[in-house]
């Protein structure tokens, strides 16, 4: 069977114990909330941390209230609750992998979550047997052999809500702690996808309050369950009674961070949801929406069903205002 | 079905509950003392010469007891006779990624996988191909030095009556392209294997095979040791499908490393090594032209089949004689032609997954019939109804139908479904489509020559009222140590509950060739229930003499004996053995079946035959997205004619089964390549290979034809691997039905659904599929004339200088 490598495991039970610890271990440390991305990485040597510190016994980490969430909410946790006012992110929860992963899978891990590819997400001997790719161990990237950077896909699901709500992440590191919006989280780069650094704790998200604006998330994958997004469309709309006042379309899984479409937002406002915008709505999206030959499905039809999603995203906003 | 106590009811497995508690032991759930641990060492290259290997690094490796490379076991293996072409460890040349070319044992799988990364291969590549249109077009270099011509393994040209005269005498005559898609069993146990060597040098190896006879006949050859000196143990298996019935490299590995370290070893492989196992479905891209009159009647059938085989042999002669050998058991093919080819490509090799070569000739048929029937104006259901082979008949092939359920099959699914109501008439997006399917009940010959028992049952009953029955048929999760339980319990009157079942030991049991070409509850049936009748037989002779009771009035029931006329007239089961072993000694019988001899008797005419054949017939329902392309489907009313079931609930249960994996083949798997990286596998993972999960599987809804067949244990037929047939061709016709495209290849991906919606609204053809077959130089073909042009099985004698025949 494929083994976990050997590695060191430490528990802190707070905050201020994972830096120290963290600064203790150096490079070879990684921190670790639910484990469903990182130990399968580490069955396939995509990380090799040699110590492995969890968060999952830091309370802080474990905050539930209405604007502000702890990134070691379990996803199962965020999805089921009922009342929950911004919809999006529990239906956006919901829609990752399996109930078994989300019960172990976090929120942050989700927001964290390392880029895919399927020249990348395999085993040390499969990768061996295409000489590697500049994600790990190699030089090239398969998917763009002349390009000079990564193409892996950002695949998490709440991430493109995260981002078109204009929800706010506090990190906490070595150096004190930092606010940034969500959309400045993440880089279009398959292996430097995310500003925080390594040493770095994603502690809380904060949420917008409620106030006139609704979002929603749509999901494009081959089953119902296991799999990553190979598109999502996060829409975020903030309702002037009938019109738009503004409006972002956020898509995941087709470049390597969640690329909001300012275009597409910008075609809604001032207006009531009627046809013709959410038609040129899901043009504008359909347009920049590049997705690669990196994950399942054919890549020209990803890119098709930007348009069929958006619109269908922005038929439900519609729907529901 | 009153008649019977135990057959045909829904009773509970006999091993179900150790199943659902985790109690069963897998192979992987074995330990030993000292067990050491193997990991095999895989090819990174699809096509090279092995120019070195160095393992003196690996061998240093504090904790590796041994490293085996292929010289070590030069001794070639393979599951046909005709197909010895794999090593344990590659030899000179490895054919994809993922061959074998060393094995380490260590006392850790870490220690042992460490090792791997010492080991030094130096490759020299040669050209790879990664499709069998590939194959065909470069005869060098070859992949294998043998096989029919250049990289194409084998070459098939069998006719039976003049087709092209048969089709040239149609009202109309019509020709498709179709492709079938790769796909692999997915059985969720991964394979394992334990061996250990013993001091007084035997050899015992326990693995998760479906085909323990044919391990021990290739462990016993590639290791040289008399075959009486090794032992199978085949474990419960966690699932099958096929995917385990060949020997396979790490099996012998195991046992070679045993041998040499004198430790126990063990392998249980990743889920990636599993996809490199495979022998699943070859991709088949097909050629079909027939000939029919405006009522249906099928005139003449020509049909081609080019089969991508992977980098070995595997069953893959049979596969492609399957390719073209049960189109003739369904509806009436008075004259019939067929050209098969199976090319090595740098693959995983291909073999038998459930339905075996016939899945992708079904699929091709079915829509092609579809098409028929929409051109003639006819019902698709009434055109299948009026071409019907008749039961207790011979095909042009010479494949003898016996029972033969298939019309009453078409009419339930017909009404269930509401067909009529329905077919042509739902809004657009919505549709059904009908197909049908037969599958053998057992290979009527076995996979090395010999005129010995295709299974063998010992049945011995204890003084204290106990019955064991031994058997080398393998558990693989389909029941059939139960189905030996319910047949010996039926005749014997006892509780099956209360049978010991000892089967897949080739020390302890006698041979059963294996789980395969659902041949069990046929055939180790039929041993088991005479080896049961022969007991009841000794039983009875002696408690009519204790009850004073003629022969003929004891009945055996509620695990009793006693007089039918008077019930207080009996004695428990276990004072009938009691009386019999006092009067002859201890009371053992045995059983067999040989299936009966084939009809055909030309070249090729082995694969096909079958003591009785199943059929099935399927309406589906889809929900076609014309934005999307996506296909779902809702329901699939299914009608299957299995004889009788010896368990009702066992029977829905595979009935089901198949139109799951057969939905997985229809909508969405596939063995994708990375054709222009290295051939390597893109998708080796149950992530992303995409199975269905239960979230798209289908409502069911079954019908079960009992019309008992007169070859099988108390009528019944195979259930196992018929039901999956239908699947992908009644999705395809449904889908046309729903949005007016056809989709000629499995999966219908919602991609290939757009693209020819977008084709139809562009005014041109609205279809997805392959446009041509590649030319193939296809020998002389071997002519049989059919039964009704008087032939008796045999090939008309070749004439010299035939002439060069035009296609």
């Amino acid at each position: 069977m494929l083994r976990l490598p050997s590695f060191r495991y430490l528990q802190p039970k707070s905050l201020a114990e994972a830096v120290a610890l963290k600064a203790d271990a150096g490079p070879d440390g990684m921190y670790v909330a639910g484990g469903t991305d990182l130990y399968p990485n580490m069955k396939r040597r995509h990380q090799e941390p040699k110590t492995v510190i969890s968060l999952m016994g830091i309370p802080d980490l474990r905050t539930m209230e209405r604007e502000k969430l702890g990134t070691c909410v379990t996803l199962s946790t965020l999805s089921n609750i009922p009342s929950f006012q911004h919809s999006a992110v529990g239906t956006a929860a919901r829609l990752v992998s399996t109930p078994l992963l989300r019960n172990m899978g976090t929120l942050g891990g989700n927001l964290c979550l390392d880029t895919r590819c399927n020249y990348y997400n395999q085993s040390y001997e499969w990768r061996k047997s295409i000489d590697f790719c500049m994600k790990k161990d190699g030089k090239i990237c398969w998917v763009a052999p002349s390009s000079p950077r990564c193409w892996a896909v950002s695949s998490s699901d709440v991430a493109p809500v995260m981002v078109a709500i204009g929800a706010e992440y506090r990190l906490l590191g070595p150096q004190g702690e930092r606010v940034v919006p969500a959309a400045r989280f993440y880089h279009n780069d398959g292996i430097n996808y995310l500003t925080k650094q390594p040493d770095e704790i994603l502690v809380d998200v904060r949420l917008p309050a409620p106030d006139g604006w609704d979002a929603v998330y749509h999901k494009l994958r081959r089953r119902g369950s296991f799999d990553f997004p190979v598109l999502g469309v996060a829409a975020w709309v903030q309702w002037k009674g009938k019109n738009v006042a503004a409006a972002r379309i956020v898509l995941g899984g087709v470049a390597s961070y969640p690329q909001e479409v300012a275009e597409a937002g910008a075609v809604l406002m001032g207006a009531p949801l009627c046809d013709e915008s959410i038609a040129a709505a899901a043009e504008a999206a359909y347009r920049p929406s590049k997705p690669m030959d990196n994950t399942d499905f054919d890549l020209s039809w990803r890119k098709q069903m930007t348009r069929v999603y958006v619109k269908r995203a922005l038929d439900e906003l519609r729907a529901r205002h | 079905m009153s008649e019977y106590r135990v057959i045909g009811k829904a009773l509970r497995k006999v091993d179900a509950v150790a199943k659902v508690t985790g109690a069963t032991r897998f192979a992987d759930d074995l330990s030993f003392p000292r067990m050491l641990y193997c990991k095999l060492l895989r090819s990174t290259q699809p096509h090279a010469r092995i120019v070195s290997i160095d393992v003196t690094a690996a061998r240093r490796l504090a904790g590796v007891l041994a490293v085996l490379v292929g010289r070590d076991l030069p001794i070639p293996f393979g599951i046909l006779p005709v197909s010895q072409d794999e090593h344990t460890l590659c030899l000179d040349k490895v054919r994809f990624i993922g061959d074998p070319v060393a094995a380490v044992a260590a006392t850790t799988e870490e220690t042992a996988t460490a090792a791997l990364d010492l080991i030094q291969v130096v490759y020299a590549p040669l050209k790879s191909f990664d499709s069998a249109e590939e194959a065909v077009a470069h005869p060098e270099p070859q992949i294998h030095d043998y096989g029919d011509s250049g990289n194409l393994h084998k070459l098939i040209d069998l006719e039976f009556g003049d087709a092209a005269a048969g089709i040239a005498a149609a009202d109309l005559v019509r020709e498709d392209f179709f492709f079938f898609e790769g796909s692999t069993h997915l059985p969720m146990e991964q394979h394992a294997a334990v061996a250990q060597w013993s001091p007084d040098s035997k050899l015992t190896l326990w693995t998760s095979t479906q085909t323990p006879h044919y391990v021990h006949r290739a462990l016993a050859k590639v290791l040289e040791l008399p075959a009486a000196r090794v032992r199978v143990i085949a474990t419960p298996n966690g699932g099958g499908f096929g995917g385990k019935s060949d020997p396979f490299n790490h099996e012998i590995a195991v046992a070679k490393l045993a041998m040499i370290t004198g430790r126990p070893v063990k392998i249980t492989l990743t889920r990636e090594e599993v996809f490199y196992c495979h022998r699943g479905r070859h991709p088949t891209l097909m050629w079909v032209r027939t000939g029919v009159k405006k009522d249906g009647a099928i005139t003449g059938m020509h049909f081609r089949s080019l089969l991508d085989g992977g980098a070995y042999g595997s069953y893959g002669v049979a596969s492609t004689y399957y390719t073209g050998a049960l189109q003739t058991v369904t509806y009436n093919v008075p004259r019939y032609h067929f050209q098969g080819a199976r090319a090595f490509t740098n693959k995983a090799p291909c073999g038998p997954k459930r339905g075996h070569g016939t899945p992708q000739p079904r699929f091709a048929l079915e829509v092609h019939l579809d098409k028929i029937a929409e051109q003639l104006g006819i019902d698709p259901a009434e055109l299948r109804l009026k071409t019907l082979v008749p039961p207790n008949s011979l095909t042009a092939n010479y494949l003898r139908v016996g029972s033969m359920g298939l019309g009453a099959c078409i009419a339930k699914v017909v009404e269930g479904s509401d067909w009529k109501g329905k077919f042509r008439k739902l809004p657009h997006g919505r549709g059904v489509g009908l197909a049908c399917s037969s599958y053998i009940s057992g290979a009527g010959l076995p996979i090395y020559w010999n005129n010995m028992p295709h299974s063998g049952v010992q049945l011995k009953c204890d003084r204290s009222g106990g019955v064991t029955v031994f058997c080398g048929s393998t558990e693989i999760g389909q029941g059939s140590d139960s189905i030996l339980a319910y047949i010996v319990a039926e005749v014997l009157g006892i509780d099956p509950f209360d049978i010991a079942v000892v089967t897949a030991d080739t020390d302890l049991t006698p041979v059963d060739l294996g789980s395969y070409s659902s041949r069990v509850t046929l055939m180790s049936g039929n041993a088991a229930l005479q080896a049961a009748e022969r007991a009841r037989q000794i039983l009875a002779v002696h408690a009519a003499k204790k009850l004073d009771v003629p022969l003929e009035r004891l009945t055996f029931a509620e695990g009793r004996v006693f007089d039918r006329k008077d019930r207080t007239r009996g004695i428990t089961f276990a004072e009938a053995v009691q009386c019999a072993e006092a009067a002859e000694g201890m009371i053992g019988t045995v059983g067999s079946y040989t299936p009966p001899p084939s009809a055909g008797r030309y070249r090729g005419a082995g694969v096909g035959p079958s003591p009785a054949y199943s059929y099935s017939a399927c309406v589906a329902a889809v929900d076609v997205d014309p934005e999307t392309g996506i296909v779902r489907v809702p329901t699939i009313w299914i009608a299957h004619d299995v004889g009788r079931s010896i368990n009702s609930a066992s029977v829905i249960g595979q009935v089901e089964g198949s139109i799951y994996m057969g939905l997985g083949e229809a909508l969405m798997e596939e063995m994708a390549y990375r054709g222009n990286r290295n051939v390597v596998h893109k998708i080796p993972s149950l992530l992303e290979y995409k199975s269905p999960t239960t979230l798209e599987m289908c409502d069911v809804v079954t019908y079960l034809i009992e019309d008992p067949d007169p070859n099988g244990p108390f009528g019944a037929k195979e259930v196992g691997q018929g039901p999956l047939l239908p699947v992908m061709p009644a999705v395809a016709n449904a889908v046309y039905d729903a949005v007016g495209v056809r989709v000629d290849e499995v999966p219908i991906t919602p991609e290939k659904v757009l693209k020819a919606l977008r084709s139809k609204a562009k005014g041109e053809e609205g279809r997805f599929g392959p446009t041509s077959f590649p030319d193939i130089s296809w020998p002389e073909p071997t002519r049989v004339p059919t039964p009704w042009e008087g032939g008796d099985g045999r090939a008309t004698p070749v004439t010299a200088a035939a002439p060069e025949r035009q296609h």
